[in-house]
C-alpha cells in the first residue's frame, strides 16, 4: 500500500529534469567544499537546504496546474501588501528597506514576487484568452511594473530586474507585438544620451563603475580582477578540485554564493565549464520543451517563463563573474550557497513537473 | 463550427507561442555561446597571462591618494595646505614574524606605545595586503637609518605621505576648521555615502568648519596602481595604473588680516566677532576666542593638548559665532524699532517722555531704565541714539510678543542663517507658545516688556546679529552668509564662484528704515552710547550698543561693576556697519564679561572697519605674520617635494 502511494507520488516527477539538476547539485556540493575552506559546516547546511528544496519540489509536483491558477491572484495580492509595508515600515540594512520584521522572524517579500508575478500574469492571460487585446497588454505591464518599481524603491535593482524579466517573459510568450518591443528598445536607445546628460557627475560615475568595475580597482572592481584571475588562471582543465590557489588564498570574494562560479572555473577549467553549461542547457532546454507541449494557456506561459527566467540568472550571475557584465548581486542557480535561492527554485522544478504530468495524466487518464 | 474555430484557434495560439519560443531558445543559445567565447578568451587565450598573475601572487593594488584641495582666505592667502611627511610602513602579509619586525624596528627608530596602539587599529581595518603606518613624522635621520638597514626589513617600506598644515595655527580655525584621523563613525557615513573605496589609503577627513562642510570637494578622487609583487612583498612592476586627481581648492570669503586684526585686539579676551559683506553674504571674519590651534588635531591629539582644551573654563573648542547664544540686549532695539514703525505702532512724530522707568497698567513694578534719571523727551529716532529703554518697554508692550517676534523673525532670528559650515545654533525667540510647551506656563506681560529691550528669554548667536545686521544694511534683502566664495577645479583650474543666495527680500518702508539708520548713525556721534567708536573715522558708522545680563539683578540692587567677579560681568554687545550710506561691511561683536558694549567691544569693530574700509593696520609691536599684501590670482598648487 505504501509503496503504491509512494509510486502515485513519485509519477509526477520528470526524470530528465530531477537528473541533470542532481548532477548539478553534486557538482556545487563539491566546489562548496572546496571554496568554504574544506569545511563540512556550510556543505551539511546546504544539505538540509537541498532536502527542503526537493521536499518543496515534489509537493508542487504533485498540485495540479489548477489550483496553482486559483491561488494567482491571492498570492500576488499578498505579495504586492507586503511590498508595500516594507516600503513603508521596513527595515533597513545596508542602506535599502527590504526586510520586513514579523516579530518572530524577517522576511523579504521582493523573493516572493519573483514567482508571483509570472504566475499572475500567465493566470491573467489565460482568463483573456482568445479575447486579447491591446488594453490586456496595458493592464499586463500594469501588473508588471507595479511590485517591480516597488522593489526598485528599496532600492534592490537586482531583484527588480529579476521580477521584471519573468514577466516580461510571460507578456512575450503571451504575444505581445514585435511593433512594441522594437518600438521601445528604440525609444529607450534613443533616450539613453538624454538620460545620461541629466545625471550629476558622481552619478555618471557609478553607473561607470557598474559597467566596468575594472574603474574602480578598489571597491567593486576588486572582486572583478580577482574572480577574473580565478576563472583565467584555471586553463582549459582546471588546477584540480581543492586546488584552486586563488581561491584557497582568500582572493575571490564571496567565493561560496555570488562568485562560486570563478571556483568551479579555476579548479575545474574550460571542460568543466562547458560541461556547467551544457547542464544548464538541458535544464532550460527540457523546460522549452515542457512549456511547448503543454495544453493549457497558463501552464504554457508559466513554464516558459520559468525556462527563460532560470537562463537569466545562469546567464547573468556567469557574466558578471567573468566580467561581461555589471556586478549585481545574483546567485548561479542551484550551485550558490543558500536556502532562500534553492527554495524559489525547487518551486520553480515543481511547476514544470506540476505542468508536464499533469498534462500527461489528463492525456492518459 | 463553433468548436472547429476554437480548436483553429488554439492550434493558431499554440503555434503562435512556439515561434516565440524559438526566439528564446536562440537568445538562450546566443547568450550561452557568447559566455563559452568568454571562458574560451579568458581561458585558453589569455591563460599564460592569468596564470603568471595568478602565481607570482599576486597583484597588489595600491591605491594613491589624492592631494587634499588648499584652503586660501579671499586674497589668496593660503590657510591650509599639505606637506610630505616621512612615514615607516608595514604590510602584514609580506612580513614573517610581525612582532619580532616592529621589536627589530623599535631598537632603529622610536616606536611609541601610541603608535602601536594605532597601528593595532589600523590593520583590523585593513586587508593584510595593504600597508599601514607603524611610525610617523620621520626626521632625516631616522629616515636615513632605516634606508640603510632596509634590507633586514622585508615588507617594511619608507614612504613619504601627505600631511595636513595651517600655517597660521590658531587662525580662524573655527571657520576654517580642521581634519583628523578617520574613525569608525566617519568609516560608516563614508560606506552608507557609497565613498568608501574613494577613501582607500586615506587616513584623514575633515572634522569642523570648511575642511568638514565642503570634504566632498577637498578630498578628491584616489587613483591606483595596479603592480605586481614579489615575494618580498616588493613591487616588481606596474600593470596599469590611474592617477589621482586632487582635491580642489577652496577660496574663502575670509580676509585672514582682519581675521587677525580682530583675534589680536581681542586681547586675550573671551567672545566672539562675525563680519559680513550685506550685499553678498560674504563673512569676512568668523572669530571666537580663544582660539585654538587645529594642526594638533591632524595627527590625532594627544591627551594632555585635548584635556587642557576640553576642559578649559574658557572653552577654546566651542566656535562662539555659531555656537554661543547669549540675549542680544539693546542691540535688538533696532529691529524692534523697525517692528514698531512697519506696524503703524509708532508714527514718526511720537515722543514719550522718559521718567527713567516704565510701569504696567495696574502694577507697581518699575522697570528700570538704563538711566535712572531718564533721558527726558525721547522718539524714535533719539530713543536708538541713546538706548532709551523706557521707550522699548512700552512699545514692545503696545506691539505684543507675537507681533514682536513674527516681524524680528525675518532677520533670521530665532532661526538658523544656513551658514555653509555645519554646527549652528538657531537661539530662541520666545512665545507664549513656547514657553508652553517648554515650561508649562503662561506668558506674562512683564515677560513681553524686557524681550523689548532684548533680555528675558531671547538668545542669539553672534553669527545671527551679523545676519541680521547686514539685512538691515542692505535694507531688507537678506543674503545667506557664507564662508566659502569659490571653489577652484583642481584639474583645468577652472573658478567656479558660488552663488549667492537671497534668503528674504523684506518690503520695509523707506522712510522707516532712514529713522533707525539715522538713530544707529548718531550712535557713533557726539550724545551716542559710542560716541568714542565714530570719533575721526572719516567715513559714518551706524551703530548699536548693548549689554547682556549674565547675573539677574534685584528691585533695589544696584549693578556694580567692580564688585562683581569677573565672570559675573556683563557681556558686552557691538553690531555696526559702514560706511553707512553704501553699507561693505557689517560687524556683531561680543566680549565676554565685557560690561560695555560702547567701550570694550566698540574699539574691536572700529579697528576692523578700519583695516577693512581704510586698509588701516593697527601699530603692533609683534610684527603680523599673515601679509598684508593683496594677491589677486588663484592660489597655486603646491609643488611636488625632491627626494
Amino acid at each position: 500500500m505504501i509503496r503504491q502511494w509512494i509510486g502515485h507520488f513519485i509519477r509526477h516527477i520528470d526524470s530528465i529534469l530531477l537528473a541533470t539538476v542532481l548532477m548539478v547539485l553534486v557538482v556545487a556540493l563539491m566546489v562548496l567544499y572546496s571554496a568554504s575552506g574544506q569545511s563540512m559546516l556550510k556543505v551539511n547546511a546546504q544539505l538540509v537546504n537541498i532536502v527542503v528544496m526537493m521536499g518543496v519540489m515534489l509537493l508542487v509536483a504533485n498540485t495540479q496546474p489548477q489550483h496553482i491558477e486559483r491561488i494567482a491572484l491571492p498570492a500576488y495580492l499578498l505579495g504586492l501588501s507586503l511590498l508595500i509595508a516594507v516600503a513603508l515600515v521596513g527595515d533597513i540594512s545596508h542602506g535599502a528597506r527590504r526586510w520586513l520584521n514579523l516579530g518572530v522572524t524577517k522576511i523579504q517579500p521582493s523573493e516572493l514576487m519573483k514567482l508571483a508575478v509570472p504566475i499572475m500574469l500567465s493566470w491573467y492571460f489565460s482568463k483573456r484568452e482568445s479575447m486579447l487585446r491591446t488594453a490586456d497588454y496595458v493592464v499586463a505591464g500594469v501588473i508588471l511594473l507595479v511590485p517591480v518599481l516597488l522593489i526598485a524603491k528599496q532600492p534592490d535593482l537586482g531583484t527588480a530586474t529579476l521580477v521584471f524579466a519573468a514577466g516580461f517573459y510571460v507578456i512575450f510568450l503571451a504575444g505581445l507585438s514585435w511593433k512594441f518591443i522594437f518600438g521601445s528598445a528604440i525609444a529607450f536607445g534613443a533616450a539613453l544620451p538624454i538620460l545620461w546628460s541629466m545625471l550629476h557627475d558622481y552619478q555618471r560615475r557609478r553607473v561607470e563603475i557598474l559597467i566596468d568595475p575594472s574603474q574602480d580597482p578598489l571597491g567593486a572592481g576588486y572582486h572583478i580582477i580577482q574572480a577574473t584571475i580565478a576563472i583565467g588562471s584555471g586553463g582549459s582543465t582546471g588546477k584540480g578540485w581543492l586546488n584552486g590557489t586563488q581561491s584557497q588564498l582568500d582572493f575571490v570574494p564571496e567565493r561560496t554564493t555570488d562568485f562560486v562560479f570563478a571556483v568551479f572555473a579555476e579548479e575545474f577549467g574550460l571542460v568543466g565549464c562547458s560541461l556547467l553549461l551544457l547542464l544548464f542547457t538541458i535544464i532550460i532546454g527540457r523546460a522549452f520543451i515542457i512549456a511547448s507541449q503543454a495544453k493549457s494557456t497558463f501552464s504554457r506561459l508559466l513554464a516558459g517563463s520559468i525556462a527563460a527566467t532560470f537562463f537569466t540568472y545562469c546567464f547573468v550571475n556567469m557574466g558578471m563573474v567573468s566580467g561581461i557584465l555589471p556586478v549585481v548581486g545574483i546567485p548561479l542557480p542551484l550551485v550558490s550557497y543558500g536556502g532562500t535561492s534553492l527554495l524559489t527554485l525547487g518551486l520553480s522544478l515543481g511547476l514544470l513537473m506540476s505542468v508536464q504530468s499533469h498534462k500527461r495524466l489528463v492525456a492518459t487518464d | 463550427m463553433g468548436y472547429s474555430t476554437e480548436l483553429k484557434n488554439h492550434q493558431n495560439e499554440q503555434h503562435k507561442f512556439r515561434v516565440r519560443l524559438v526566439f528564446l531558445i536562440l537568445m538562450v543559445l546566443s547568450a550561452f555561446s557568447a559566455l563559452l567565447g568568454r571562458f574560451y578568451y579568458l581561458q585558453v587565450f589569455r591563460y599564460d597571462y592569468y596564470q603568471t598573475l595568478a602565481e607570482n601572487n599576486r597583484i597588489s593594488i595600491v591605491p594613491i591618494t589624492p592631494n587634499r584641495g588648499l584652503i586660501s582666505d579671499r586674497n589668496g592667502i593660503i590657510l591650509a595646505h599639505n606637506f610630505f611627511v616621512y612615514t615607516l610602513e608595514i604590510t602584514p602579509s609580506k612580513t614573517d614574524d610581525l612582532q619580532d619586525t616592529i621589536a627589530e624596528l623599535g631598537k632603529l627608530v622610536e616606536i611609541s606605545a601610541t603608535d602601536l596602539k594605532r597601528f593595532k587599529k589600523l590593520r583590523a581595518q585593513s586587508h593584510t595586503f595593504e600597508s599601514i603606518p607603524i611610525r610617523t613624522h620621520l626626521n632625516e635621520y631616522e629616515a636615513a637609518k632605516f634606508a640603510v638597514n632596509r634590507f633586514r626589513f622585508p615588507g617594511v617600506e619608507l614612504k613619504s605621505r601627505l600631511f595636513r598644515h595651517y600655517p597660521y595655527g590658531t587662525l580662524g580655525t573655527h571657520g576654517i576648521g580642521y581634519i583628523s584621523r578617520i574613525n569608525e563613525n566617519d568609516l560608516k557615513q563614508l560606506k552608507e555615502s557609497n565613498q568608501l573605496s574613494n577613501y582607500k589609503g586615506t587616513e584623514h577627513i575633515g572634522k569642523a568648519g570648511v575642511e568638514q562642510a565642503y570634504e566632498a570637494d577637498l578630498h578628491g578622487i584616489t587613483g591606483f596602481q595596479q603592480v605586481e609583487i614579489d615575494a618580498d612583498g616588493r613591487a616588481v612592476r606596474v600593470l596599469s595604473s590611474a592617477s589621482p586627481t586632487s582635491g580642489n581648492n577652496i577660496v574663502l570669503s575670509m580676509d585672514a588680516k582682519l581675521q587677525e586684526i580682530v583675534e589680536h585686539e581681542f586681547a586675550g579676551r573671551r567672545g566672539a566677532l562675525v563680519a559680513i559683506q550685506p550685499k553678498t553674504g560674504e563673512v569676512l571674519a568668523m572669530v571666537s576666542m580663544p582660539s585654538f590651534d587645529a594642526n594638533l588635531f591632524v595627527d590625532g591629539i594627544d591627551y594632555d593638548n585635548w584635556n587642557n582644551l576640553n576642559n578649559s573654563p574658557d572653552k577654546p573648542l566651542i566656535n562662539r559665532s555659531l555656537k554661543g547664544i547669549y540675549p542680544p540686549g539693546s542691540t535688538f532695539k533696532p529691529f524692534v524699532a523697525l517692528a514698531g514703525l512697519e506696524s503703524g505702532k509708532r508714527q514718526p512724530p511720537f515722543t514719550i517722555s522718559d521718567p527713567g522707568y516704565f510701569m504696567l497698567p495696574n502694577s507697581r513694578h518699575r522697570y528700570r531704565d538704563w538711566k535712572p534719571s531718564g533721558h527726558g523727551a525721547v522718539d524714535m529716532r533719539r530713543a536708538i541714539t541713546v538706548s532709551c529703554d523706557t521707550f522699548f518697554y512700552g512699545l514692545a508692550v503696545e506691539l505684543g510678543i507675537e507681533r514682536l517676534t513674527d516681524f524680528v523673525r525675518h532677520f533670521g532670528f530665532g532661526e538658523k542663517t544656513n551658514i555653509d559650515i555645519q554646527g549652528e545654533l538657531s537661539g530662541l525667540l520666545p512665545t507664549p507658545a513656547w514657553k508652553q510647551k517648554r515650561y508649562k506656563q503662561p506668558w506674562y506681560m512683564g515677560e513681553t516688556v524686557i524681550v523689548g529691550i532684548g533680555q528675558g528669554y531671547t538668545l542669539v548667536t553672534p553669527m545671527q546679529l551679523a545676519y541680521a545686521t547686514a539685512t538691515l544694511a542692505n535694507s531688507g534683502k537678506a543674503i545667506r552668509p557664507h564662508l566659502v566664495n569659490a571653489i577652484v577645479d583642481a584639474k583645468t583650474n577652472q573658478v567656479k564662484m558660488l552663488p549667492h543666495t537671497v534668503a528674504d527680500q523684506l518690503p520695509l518702508n523707506t522712510q522707516n528704515l532712514d529713522i533707525v539708520k539715522l538713530g544707529m548713525m548718531d550712535v557713533t556721534r557726539p550724545g551716542g552710547t559710542a560716541a568714542a567708536v565714530g570719533a575721526n573715522a572719516g567715513y559714518d558708522i551706524a551703530a548699536k550698543t548693548g549689554t547682556a545680563q549674565v547675573v539677574g539683578i534685584k528691585q533695589n540692587e544696584k549693578y556694580n561693576e567692580k564688585l562683581i567677579a569677573e565672570r559675573h560681568r556683563d557681556h558686552a554687545w557691538f553690531i555696526a556697519y559702514a560706511p553707512a550710506e553704501d553699507p561693505k561691511i557689517a560687524i556683531a561683536v561680543i566680549v565676554e564679561n565685557g560690561s560695555h558694549g560702547g567701550s570694550t567691544a566698540g574699539p574691536i569693530a572700529r579697528k576692523a572697519m578700519d583695516y577693512y574700509l581704510l586698509g588701516k593696520v593697527p601699530v603692533d609691536p609683534n610684527a603680523a605674520p599673515v601679509p598684508e599684501t593683496t594677491v589677486t590670482n588663484a592660489p597655486e598648487v603646491e609643488e611636488e617635494p625632491h627626494d
